[in-house]
C-alpha cells in the first residue's frame, strides 16, 4: 500500500478520521462492576490564592474596614447573608442559591505551618499531605487508585471517572496506579486521538492485564485513553443542552461537564479551575472580574442541572491554595495570606448556610486568620459522605468529617 | 553502517541523552572498550563554561549595591524588586534553554546528564536569575567531582539559603527549613535522623545567609553558637560542621548511591546488596562521583536485560534526544518552553524541594498523547496545541506573557538521517530503524502496521516516516 505524505499525516493524530472503536477497545466496554452510584463532585479550583475576606465581606466588622480603607467592600454594596455578612456584589447567583438553602460556606479552612509560595501551597492542597511531606499523588487520584483496584466502572476506562477540564493534568488527579484524565473539551482530545496509526499500533499489541513494567504501563494508558476519548466524545453528543451557557473558559468548561452529566457519564469527579487570583496589584478589577465569569457560569451550571433534575446528586465545591492577609497592600491589593473559605453548592446538601463563624481578624498570626478547620476534614467529608470512599486509607489518616454532605 | 549496537544505546542514552545521528557511525566504529572512557573523557575534558543571561540591569541592582556596602533586601525599593522579578523571569527562560542546547550539543554528556539529575536532587525553586545562574553552575562544575564539594557548595548557594528559609534562621528565631531538607532530602533520608536532630541542626545552620550578589555570609550575631548534639556528635558545631557529620554517616552514601542507581540504571528493580556493595565503595573513595559511575558503567549487570530500555524518559529527556536523533533548528525556540509545561518538567522549576518524582509519574493520558504526537507535530510544522496551566509565582497574578508562542516549525536536517540508514535495505528498514532508536535490546517492531502507516513513495520519505511513526510509540518512551 503506497501513501503519499498527505495521507501520512491523516493516518496520524493530526488529522480527524472517523473510525470504528477497534474490537479491543470495545473489551474496556465489556459490562463490568459500576462502583460508582451517581453522585458527582465538580471540584472548582480558585487559583492565585482568592481573597477570602473580600469573597465573603463581614460587614460589621471594624477591624476589617480599618484594615482595608481602599479595598473593603462597602456594607450597602455587599448581597447581605445576615446581619454580620455578605457575598461580593458579583456573586448574585451564589446570593440565589444561598436563599433556596443550597450554598453552605465554611470558614477558615486551611492546614497548620500554612506555606505562602503558591506552588507548595497549591502542592499540599492537592496531594493532601501535611505541610513538611512531599506526597506525589493527589488526593483524588488515590481516590482513583482505592475505587478502581478491581473494580472497571462499564465504559470508558478507570481514568475518565475523574475529569480534569484542562490541557494538562494536575496532581490532585493523579494515583499511584490510576491518574485521572484531562481534556479541555470532548472533541479536542478526540480530535488528539483518533489517529488510524495510534489505534492500528495500539490494538497491534493486544490488551495489557498487568501494567507492572513501564512498558506495559504505557500501552495501558494509550488504549486507556483512546477508549476514554471515544466514550466521551459519544457521551457529549448524546444530549442536546437546552440551557445557555456564558461564552467564557468556565462557561464553557461547565457546559462540557453538563451535557456528560446529563448522558449519564461514569465520571464521579470533575475539576476545573479559574484564575488568576493573585491580585497583588489593583485588586478590586481583578477579582471582579473572576467573579462574574465564576457566577454567571455557576449560576447556568445549577440552573441547567435543576432543570434536568440532577441537582441534588450534585456538589460543587471551591477552593483557594491560600487566602490574603487582612490589611491591603500599597499597590490596591493584597498579599498571601493563610486560612480561607469555602463554598458548597448542590441540592443534596445536609447542612446550609454559615457553617462555623466568621474568621475573627482580632485574633490574627501575625497579620493573618488562624486556621480552624483542616482542609482535609473537608476532604474526608467529601470522600466519605458524598463518593462513599473510604476516607482513611486515601487521606493517610483519620480526619473528623463535617455534616455538610 | 556499523550495526546498531543496543549496548552502545544503553550507554549513551542512560550516561547522556541518547545516540547524536551525525556521530553514530563514529561511535560504532570504536572497540566496545573504549566506549565509556571516551564518554567519561569527553565530560572530563574542559570545565563548563558558566552560562552568564542575567540581564545588567538586574546585575546592576543586586551586584552594584551589593559592592558599595550598603545593606542588604531593604535598599531594594519596590520598584526595583519588580525589575528583578519580570527580567528574571525572561532571564530564566534563556537559561533554560541554553542548557537544553548544551544538553543536545555538548561532548560533555555524562556531566550534562548528571547536572541534570544533582538539579533535581538539590531542587530549589527562585525566580531569581542570578542565584539560580550561580547554583547552576555549582552543579554542572561538580557534577562528576566530590559529592561533599557539591553539597556544600550547594548548600552555601543564595538560590538555596533562599529557598528553604535560612535567612531567617537566627539564634533567636531558629528556622527549621534548611536543617530539615538537607537531612531528609540531601543526605540521609527519612528515618534515619530524630526530630531532635533537625531542632540542633538547625542552630548550627543559625547565621548562614548571603548578600544581595549571592556571596554565601556568616552572620555571627545571629550565630547560636552553644552546645548542640547532631547525630550523636557533641560540641559547638557550626554548619560545616553539621554537613560534615552528615557525610560521615554511611547512611548518607547510600542514600545517594540509591537514588543515583535509580536514575542510571533502573528505577523500579533496586538490589539492596548491589546499593551497599556500591555505596561502601562511594564511601570509602570519600564519595567520588566519578568511582560510583565507574563501578556501574564497567559493571556487568548495568547491560543486564532487566536493567535495558524500562525507564521512562522525564519530558527533557525525551525531547532533548529527539534533537539529537534528529538535527532540527526550531523557529521559535521558546515553543520548547510550552513543551516543558506541558510535560511537567519545567528545568528551574521542579514541583518542590523533593524534585520531580520520575518514572510512572511521568505519563497519564494527556502528557502521553502529547509525548506520541510530538514527532508528528515535528514532522507537520504543526502548532503545539495545548494550554499549560498558569505559574501563580511566576506570574504573580499578571496573564502570562508570550502565550502564543506556540509555534512548532523547525528546519530538520534530515541528511544525517538519511545517510546513516542508505545502504539498509528496504525490507529490513523498520528493525533496523527501530534498532537504533529503541533502546530494549532486541526490540521486535510490528513492521507491517508501521508500513501502512508509512510513506513509501520515495526511499527518502520512507526512511522519514518510519523514524517519525518509530517515536511515536510507547517504545520510544523508554531509555
Amino acid at each position: 500500500m503506497l501513501i503519499k505524505r498527505r495521507d501520512f499525516l491523516k493516518s496520524s493524530s493530526l488529522a480527524t478520521a472517523s473510525l470504528m472503536l477497534p474490537k479491543f477497545l470495545k473489551a474496556f466496554e465489556a459490562p463490568g462492576v459500576l462502583p460508582f452510584k451517581g453522585k458527582t463532585l465538580v471540584v472548582l479550583q480558585l487559583s492565585g490564592g482568592n481573597d477570602g475576606l473580600n469573597t465573603l465581606v463581614p460587614t460589621r466588622n471594624d477591624i476589617y474596614y480599618k484594615q482595608r480603607p481602599r479595598l473593603a467592600i462597602k456594607q450597602a454594596d455587599a448581597l447581605a447573608l445576615n446581619s454580620e455578612c455578605g457575598l461580593h456584589p458579583s456573586l448574585t447567583g451564589l446570593k440565589s442559591l444561598w436563599d433556596e438553602g443550597q450554598l453552605a460556606i465554611l470558614n477558615s479552612v486551611g492546614y497548620p505551618n500554612p506555606d505562602r509560595s503558591h506552588f507548595r501551597s497549591m502542592d499540599i492542597w492537592h496531594s493532601a499531605s501535611p505541610a513538611d511531606r512531599y506526597w506525589q499523588t493527589g488526593w483524588l487520584g488515590r481516590y482513583l487508585d482505592a475505587q478502581c483496584a478491581g473494580n472497571a466502572p462499564t465504559k470508558g476506562s478507570c481514568s475518565s471517572v475523574a475529569l480534569e477540564l484542562d490541557d494538562t493534568l494536575s496532581l490532585a488527579l493523579k494515583g499511584e496506579q490510576v491518574k485521572g484524565l484531562a481534556m479541555q473539551d470532548a472533541q479536542k482530545l478526540h480530535r488528539a486521538t483518533r489517529s488510524p496509526f495510534f489505534t492500528a499500533y495500539s490494538e497491534a499489541h493486544g490488551p495489557v492485564h498487568d501494567d507492572e513494567a513501564p512498558i506495559d504501563y504505557l500501552y495501558k494508558t494509550l488504549a486507556e485513553t483512546l477508549s476514554s476519548a471515544e466514550y466521551l466524545f459519544q457521551q457529549s453528543r448524546k444530549k442536546t443542552l437546552a440551557a445557555t451557557y456564558p461564552n467564557t473558559s468556565l462557561g464553557k468548561s461547565l457546559k462540557t461537564i453538563a451535557s456528560l452529566i446529563l448522558a449519564d457519564t461514569d465520571t464521579a469527579i470533575y475539576y476545573v479551575s479559574l484564575g488568576s487570583f493573585d491580585t497583588h496589584v489593583n485588586q478590586g478589577g481583578q477579582q471582579k472580574r473572576l467573579f462574574v465569569e465564576m457566577n454567571d457560569a455557576l449560576a447556568a451550571f445549577a440552573k441547567d442541572m435543576k432543570a434536568n433534575g440532577k441537582w441534588n446528586e450534585v456538589l460543587v465545591t471551591t477552593f483557594s491554595e491560600f487566602g490574603r492577609r487582612v490589611s491591603q497592600n500599597a499597590s490596591g491589593g493584597t498579599d498571601h495570606g493563610t486560612a480561607n473559605l469555602m463554598f458548597f453548592m448542590g441540592g443534596g446538601l445536609k447542612q446550609q448556610g454559615l457553617l462555623n463563624p466568621l474568621p475573627d481578624l482580632g485574633d490574627l498570626d501575625e497579620g493573618d486568620l488562624k486556621f480552624k478547620v483542616d482542609f482535609r476534614r473537608v476532604y474526608a467529608t467529601l470522600l466519605e459522605g458524598w463518593l462513599g470512599a473510604d476516607a482513611k486509607t486515601i487521606l493517610g489518616e483519620a480526619f473528623e468529617p463535617l455534616g455538610v454532605v | 553502517m556499523y550495526g546498531m549496537s543496543q549496548k552502545l544505546q544503553h550507554l549513551l542514552w542512560r550516561f547522556g541523552f541518547g545516540p547524536r545521528t551525525k556521530s553514530w557511525d563514529n561511535w560504532a566504529s570504536l572497540p566496545e572498550n573504549t566506549w565509556w572512557p571516551k564518554l567519561r573523557d569527553e565530560s572530563l575534558a574542559a570545565k563548563p563554561i558558566y552560562f552568564d543571561v542575567a540581564d545588567s540591569a538586574v546585575k546592576g541592582l543586586l551586584m552594584g549595591i551589593g559592592e558599595i556596602g550598603k545593606m542588604e533586601r531593604k535598599d531594594l525599593d519596590a520598584a526595583d524588586r519588580k525589575e528583578i522579578r519580570e527580567k528574571s523571569r525572561d532571564n530564566l527562560r534563556s537559561l533554560n534553554l541554553l542548557w537544553m542546547e548544551e544538553m543536545t550539543h555538548s561532548k560533555a554528556q555524562l556531566r550534562e546528564k548528571m547536572a541534570l539529575f544533582w538539579h533535581g536532587h538539590f531542587a530549589s525553586r527562585n525566580i531569581n536569575i542570578l542565584y539560580q545562574q550561580q547554583m547552576l553552575h555549582v552543579v554542572r562544575e561538580h557534577a562528576l567531582g566530590n559529592f561533599g564539594d557539591l553539597m556544600r557548595g550547594v548548600s552555601k548557594s543564595a538560590a538555596m539559603l533562599a529557598f528553604l528559609n535560612n535567612q531567617q534562621n537566627k539564634k533567636k528565631h531558629p528556622n527549621e527549613n534548611f536543617a530539615r531538607e538537607v537531612m531528609e532530602l540531601f543526605t540521609l533520608g527519612r528515618g534515619h535522623y530524630t526530630e531532635q536532630d533537625v531542632k540542633e541542626a538547625a542552630r548550627a545552620f543559625t547565621g548562614w545567609g548571603f548578600r544581595l550578589n549571592g556571596d554565601f555570609v556568616f552572620r555571627k550575631t545571629d550565630h547560636d553558637d552553644g552546645t548542640k548534639t547532631v547525630l550523636g556528635k557533641t560540641g559547638k558545631l557550626n554548619g560545616d560542621d553539621v554537613l560534615h557529620i552528615l557525610l560521615e554517616k554511611k547512611e548518607t552514601a547510600r542514600f545517594i548511591v540509591r537514588k543515583t542507581y535509580k536514575y542510571l540504571v533502573n528505577d523500579t528493580l533496586v538490589p539492596e546488596d548491589r546499593i551497599a556493595w556500591l555505596a561502601d565503595r562511594f564511601y570509602d573513595s570519600g564519595y567520588q562521583i566519578m568511582r560510583l559511575l565507574e563501578d556501574i558503567a564497567r559493571s556487568d549487570w548495568f547491560y543486564a536485560p532487566e536493567n535495558t530500555g524500562n525507564k521512562i524518559k522525564s519530558p527533557v529527556e525525551l525531547w532533548v534526544g529527539i534533537r539529537r536523533a534528529l538535527p532540527l533548528e526550531l523557529d521559535n525556540p521558546e515553543s520548547q518552553m510550552v513543551l516543558q509545561r506541558a510535560l511537567g518538567q519545567i528545568l528551574f522549576f521542579p514541583p518542590n524541594v523533593a524534585g520531580w518524582p520520575g518514572g510512572k509519574n511521568w505519563i497519564d493520558s494527556s502528557s502521553l498523547m502529547l509525548r506520541l504526537r510530538l514527532p508528528q507535530m515535528l514532522f507537520a510544522q504543526s502548532d503545539l496545541d495545548v494550554d499549560t496551566k498558569d505559574d501563580d509565582d511566576q506570574q504573580m497574578g499578571q496573564s502570562r506573557p508570550n502565550i502564543a508562542k506556540r509555534g512548532f516549525a523547525a528546519a530538520v536536517e534530515w541528511q544525517p538521517v538519511l545517510d546513516l540508514f542508505k545502504k539498509t535495505p528496504e525490507h529490513e528498514l523498520t528493525t533496523t530503524m527501530a534498532q537504533y532508536l529503541w533502546a530494549m535490546p532486541n526490540p521486535k517492531p510490528p513492521v507491517s502496521i508501521l508500513q501502512q502507516h508509512t510513506d513509501r513513495s520515495h526511499r527518502a520519505s520512507l526512511v522519514k516516516t518510519t523514524l517519525i511513526q518509530l517515536m511515536a510509540t510507547p517504545e520510544y518512551q523508554l531509555s
